[in-house]
């Protein structure tokens, strides 16, 4: 037992020294002397854009999405095929079955071996993916971004599925049509310190500010952390703590549908208006039966259709990535390039019971 | 490729009756590491001459990259398999340490060559954790590091939340993916060769390394040997920490990205590429050659079908497949012969 304390202490020793010595030896790289030149990368937009190049024939696009098997990857990339069939391009969706950053460069490295002229990503990482996909871009992929943007530089385009200021202006736009314009409405949103739910809450506050909202009434909001069984509590203590209450908001797919369950479920249905963030598959049987209006959403079928024209266009020349680039989307129509690279789809889609079964995802 | 055989067993187990059972076996481990070597150079070869894009030095450089954190963490695991132990949370070691670092870089305005010391000796502190554990309480690894699995995952999490660190400096994050001067040969294969060269020697070529096969046929027998068996062990559970501190620092360079799911579920397929490298799951067998062409086998099969457009659930298919055939095939080829040979006993007295 002695020897085997010895060796502990003769092992601990020696490493605490060796670390000594290797810590004074090095002069030593720390955060303040690194210089953190991360803007290493190229410039995203080299060469010129001709506007009038035609789109090439035969491009080799992949969808390389977060994780197969993901039914909001599978809706967008089939999105994508469409609009690759249509410029008679071969199209590649290939991914990791585990949403991981690690995975995805190993399958952009395959992509980029395997010569692809567009990698169409949605990233599980804004910055692990970057190394691979500057190097994919060194053999000459162009890089787009969808859904989830990785740094700028280290792609050409992010196709950018709403703007926060697109959200908030449609939410408070459907709540005011639903309670006809005037009352007190709450939100029901996701976690406290979710970093985009509540950019749009406050864009949403600051839209209730214009005249034609000035009478109604944001009384609070209440936060389901994105858990079915919470948002389903908080909806009832939102209903029991505001009597007069005539409309909710849950901008998170998750609350929205534990609202409509309970609202659907109770005395206040279709009395109590909803709406929200949400998909056609959760909401449709709260549509037809009336405890909600309208909500909202991105359609990602379009999603990927435009990041794959966005691909095409740039392998063809009609644009660098540059802002004020413009390019045709197929049926989407004529979009422009923003500034560092980003195009937006546009307003979401609203679904109510006239649409709601042309959409299945 | 059978040099190892020589010390596969104990000297008190040799000495029992037993003993022809236990050549069979030993013949065995000989032929399954040339088994594995020769699938290795076939899978090359097919790969090379049917695989558009294979036979490239870029790809050379991809493959290599993929496999170095899996190869290091195989060195220490091939050891602590061998003493009929196993490492279970090395993924989940992998893991804090990464994110360790960057709350490190993040914070503490330390310099990153201390940080990297600090990180490795954490990864020793963790894996001294295991040890204790499992010798200093006689628990079987298995509970212990499942257990330690989730506890550091989870601590992972704490460290850096769902945020990541990425401000890494640029000539840091390049050099670990630079090749060596005129080849597409990865330079983090240097020390990966250095450090399996010192694992080999070890294991093949030192009585300590020899007492490793003696614990895994019986610890007890090796105990009357006069080998400290809860010490050794104890320490390669501490040398498994502080390698998968290693792998943390460069997991954290390669993808520019200190965060808590790093590396999960790579405690699999480590084990996956020791055990398909010929080591017993039960102890006792197994060289470093074989778990060396093991890791390769799995890499280049795991390229090679993610260039011909195998999709994702096709290659974890493949893995797992791998993984039962690499445990079944062994021991049923050990149990035909032992059978076979007792028949070939049997019969003399028969007649």
């Amino acid at each position: 037992m002695s020897a085997y304390r010895r060796g502990l202490r003769v092992g601990a020793t020696s490493l605490t020294l060796a670390a000594l010595l290797l810590s004074a030896a090095c002069g030593g790289t720390t955060r303040d002397n690194s210089g953190n030149d991360a803007a290493g990368g190229d410039s995203q937009a080299s060469g010129a854009a001709n506007p009038d190049a035609a789109i090439k024939e035969g491009l080799k696009i992949a969808f390389l999405p977060k994780q197969l098997n993901n039914p909001y990857f599978t809706v967008s990339d089939n999105g994508g095929k469409d609009a690759v069939t249509e410029i008679k391009g071969e199209f590649k969706e290939v991914g990791p079955s585990e949403a991981s950053a690690s995975s995805q460069v190993s399958y952009i490295n395959t992509l980029s071996q395997q010569g692809m002229d567009v990698i169409v990503t949605s990233a599980n990482d804004p910055n692990a993916i970057c190394g691979a996909l500057n190097q994919a871009k060194a053999a000459g992929a162009k890089i787009v971004t969808f859904d989830s943007d990785t740094k700028p530089e280290c792609r050409q385009i992010f196709v950018n599925q709403v703007t926060a200021e697109g959200i908030a202006e449609n939410q408070v736009k459907l709540i005011s049509q639903q309670i006809g314009g005037e009352g007190e409405i709450a939100i029901l949103s996701a976690t406290a310190n979710a970093t985009n739910q509540n950019a749009w809450i406050a864009l949403m506050k600051d839209e209730l500010k214009k005249p034609e909202y000035s009478k109604i009434k944001l009384v609070t909001v209440a936060y389901g952390n994105d858990d079915d069984q919470k948002s389903f509590q908080e909806t009832q203590g939102l209903l029991q703590s505001y009597p007069n209450l005539k409309g909710i908001i849950s901008p998170t797919t998750v609350g929205v549908a534990a609202a409509g369950r309970y609202l659907s479920g109770s005395q206040y249905k279709g009395k109590v208006k909803l709406t929200g963030l949400g998909t056609p598959n959760q909401m449709r049987q709260y549509v037809k039966d009336g405890t909600v209006d309208a909500f909202a959403l991105w359609s990602p079928a379009d999603l990927g259709y435009l990041a794959a024209y966005a691909g095409a266009a740039l392998a063809s020349g009609q644009i660098t990535g540059a802002e004020g680039d413009r390019f045709k989307a197929g049926k989407l129509g004529e979009f422009t390039v923003g500034k560092e690279g980003v195009v937006v789809l546009g307003p979401p889609t609203v679904f109510d019971k006239n649409n709601i079964d042309q959409f299945q995802f | 490729m059978a040099h190892d055989s020589l010390y596969a067993a104990p000297p008190t187990v040799e000495a029992e009756p037993g003993a022809g059972r236990l050549a069979t076996l030993r013949g065995l481990l000989g032929s399954w590491d040339a088994a594995v070597v020769a699938a290795l150079v076939v899978v090359v070869l097919v790969a090379g001459l049917t695989v558009e894009n294979f036979a490239t030095g870029r790809n050379a450089q991809f493959l290599l990259l993929d496999l170095v954190p899996l190869a290091l963490i195989a060195l220490p695991m091939t050891l602590i398999v061998i003493t009929g132990e196993i490492d279970l949370s090395v993924a989940s070691m992998v893991g804090l340490c990464s994110t360790l670092m960057g709350q490190l870089w993040l914070s503490s305005g330390l310099s990153l060559e201390l940080i990297c010391v600090l990180v490795v000796l954490l990864g020793a502190v963790l894996g001294a954790v295991n040890g204790l554990f499992v010798t200093g309480f006689g628990l079987p690894s298995l509970a212990v590091t499942i257990g330690t699995l989730a506890l550091y995952r989870g601590l992972s999490f704490v460290v850096l939340g769902d945020q990541a660190v990425a401000d890494f400096p640029a000539d840091w994050t390049a050099a670990v993916v630079r090749n060596i001067p005129g080849t597409s040969i990865p330079v983090v294969l240097v020390p990966l060769l250095l450090l399996a060269l010192v694992f080999g020697v070890v294991l093949h070529a030192t009585p300590a390394g020899r007492a490793l096969y003696a614990m895994g046929n019986n610890d007890q027998a090796a105990t009357f040997t006069g080998v400290s068996v809860a010490r050794t062990k104890f320490w390669l559970f501490v040398v498994s920490g502080a390698v998968c501190g290693l792998v943390g620092i460069f997991w954290t360079l390669r993808y520019a990205s200190a965060r808590g799911d790093n590396a999960t579920g790579l405690e699999l397929t480590v084990v996956t590429a020791v055990l398909l490298g010929g080591v017993s799951i039960f102890g006792g067998r197994g060289a470093l050659l074989g778990v060396l062409a093991g890791v390769l086998l799995l890499g280049v099969l795991r390229n090679a079908l993610q260039l011909a457009d195998v999709d994702a659930n096709a290659l974890t298919i493949v893995t797992g497949t791998l993984l039962i055939a690499s445990v079944v095939l062994p021991n049923a080829v050990a149990d035909i012969r032992a059978r076979l040979h007792r028949r070939r006993q049997r019969q003399p007295v028969a007649s």
